[in-house]
């Protein structure tokens, strides 16, 4: 091998050592490294009892309740399987909203009610005209009103 | 017609066929720019959920895409100066490096801005963003090892070994949406399709060109600078009207 190629191929192997390092540490860090839980992680007990974390998915259609008090508010986050009932009083995000993606932390109470101190919005990937959305929206109320004969797929 | 490719390899020739090329890559990123940015602010239209606070995408994502090819390019570089031991490939990773630099720092400045409202967090430690303050301080360890070694062969070496080393954290930054749980959300642009408008689509890849265009010209003159700097002892730069005066 010339001199040349020496040197290449070490670049290769540093390269692919490092690489091979970094990710058995990622692979070994994954839940420190993601920045929540899912609501079937809490269920399973994945999720640490005593001090806080951030539970993440959807918040549930229909399950958002204000107090009377008007900064108190109840709701369940969700990932389809499984959802958590969160407690939370301060100011949501604008983007909170009942089907979208929503993050929270705090720690879970003894009724296992989670009491949030910070609730963040999660946006999708997907922009497109106020016009768009009602297109869609109508879409989807038409598919809903034609009956259960056709199952609304995704 | 064949070009003899090698010559342009050697700093005292490169250097005026860079003072060439600048213009053409500069003035086409300026009108770019303003192109893109007009349809942004003016044509594009408003976001059903995000309303106006989206536009920021128009600048975030294209640096974000810049910050992270441009580290690849200039680790690409290093890697051939350390191979090749080429002088113009190590000059040309440190010319990259601070335009590099530049683009990490408005991807997570703007993110910050757009996060406050949207998410209701200036900032998270979550799995793309921290990767991304990571890609920022490889930059500006790379500049300050650059720095920092007197000999300039000493410091390219140096400083290669680190940019080589921290292109492992690219993809990293790209894939971190899909790896773990992040508040950040997943890719808008895929492989199979984009979801978005198609006036939006417009102005984020024409200011994605734009920001292109611009990198390659700082980089170009950048390193006129860098071989101006190394080359000052020999006889062709002591020749160069510019100088001579």
């Amino acid at each position: 091998m010339t001199p040349r190629q020496k040197r290449f191929t070490w670049i290769l192997v540093g390269v692919a050592l490092v690489a091979a390092a970094v990710g058995l540490v990622l692979f070994a860090l994954k839940n420190n490294v993601s920045l929540y839980f899912t609501p079937t992680q809490v269920y399973n007990k994945e999720a640490p009892q005593a001090r806080n974390f951030r539970i993440g998915g959807m918040v549930e259609e229909g399950s958002v309740q204000r107090q009377q008090d008007g900064l108190t508010v109840h709701f369940k986050i969700t990932d389809t399987t499984n959802a958590m009932e969160v407690v939370y009083k301060g100011i949501l995000p604008d983007l909170f909203k009942e089907g979208k993606g929503v993050v929270a932390q705090g720690k879970l109470n003894a009724d296992n009610i989670f009491e949030a101190e910070e609730v963040l919005a999660k946006h999708d990937e997907n922009y497109m005209p106020p016009e768009a959305m009602d297109a869609i929206q109508k879409a989807e109320d038409a598919k809903a009103a034609s009956g259960n004969a056709t199952p609304a797929t995704k | 017609m064949a070009i003899n490719w090698f010559k342009y390899s050697a700093p005292s020739t490169f250097y005026g066929l860079a003072g060439k090329l600048t213009p053409w890559f500069a003035w086409p990123a300026a009108l770019l720019f303003a192109v893109g940015l007009y349809i942004g602010f003016f044509v594009a239209p408003t976001d059903a959920i995000q309303s106006e606070a989206y536009r920021i995408i128009f600048i975030h994502v294209p640096a974000s895409i810049l910050s992270m090819f441009l580290y690849l390019i200039m680790a690409g570089y290093a890697a051939l100066g350390l191979i090749f031991k080429t002088r113009l490939s190590s000059m040309m990773a440190s010319a990259l490096a601070p335009t590099g630099a530049l683009f990490a720092l408005i991807s997570l400045w703007t993110g910050a801005l757009w996060g406050k409202p949207m998410w209701g967090a200036w900032w998270v430690w979550d799995a793309r963003l921290t990767s991304e303050l990571i890609l920022l301080f490889l930059y500006l360890g790379f500049i300050a090892l650059q720095a920092s070694i007197e000999d300039p062969r000493r410091a390219d070496k140096a400083s290669a070994l680190l940019a080589i080393v921290g292109s492992v954290n690219v993809p990293i930054i790209y894939y971190s949406v899909q790896w773990w749980n992040t508040l950040h959300q997943g890719a808008t642009i895929k492989m199979t399709g984009t979801s978005m408008h198609v006036a939006m689509q417009q102005s984020m890849f024409t200011v994605l060109v734009a920001c292109w265009l611009y990198a390659i010209a700082m980089g170009l003159s950048r390193v006129r600078s860098i071989i101006l700097e190394r080359e000052a002892n020999t006889q062709w730069v002591k020749e160069l009207p510019e100088v001579k005066q």
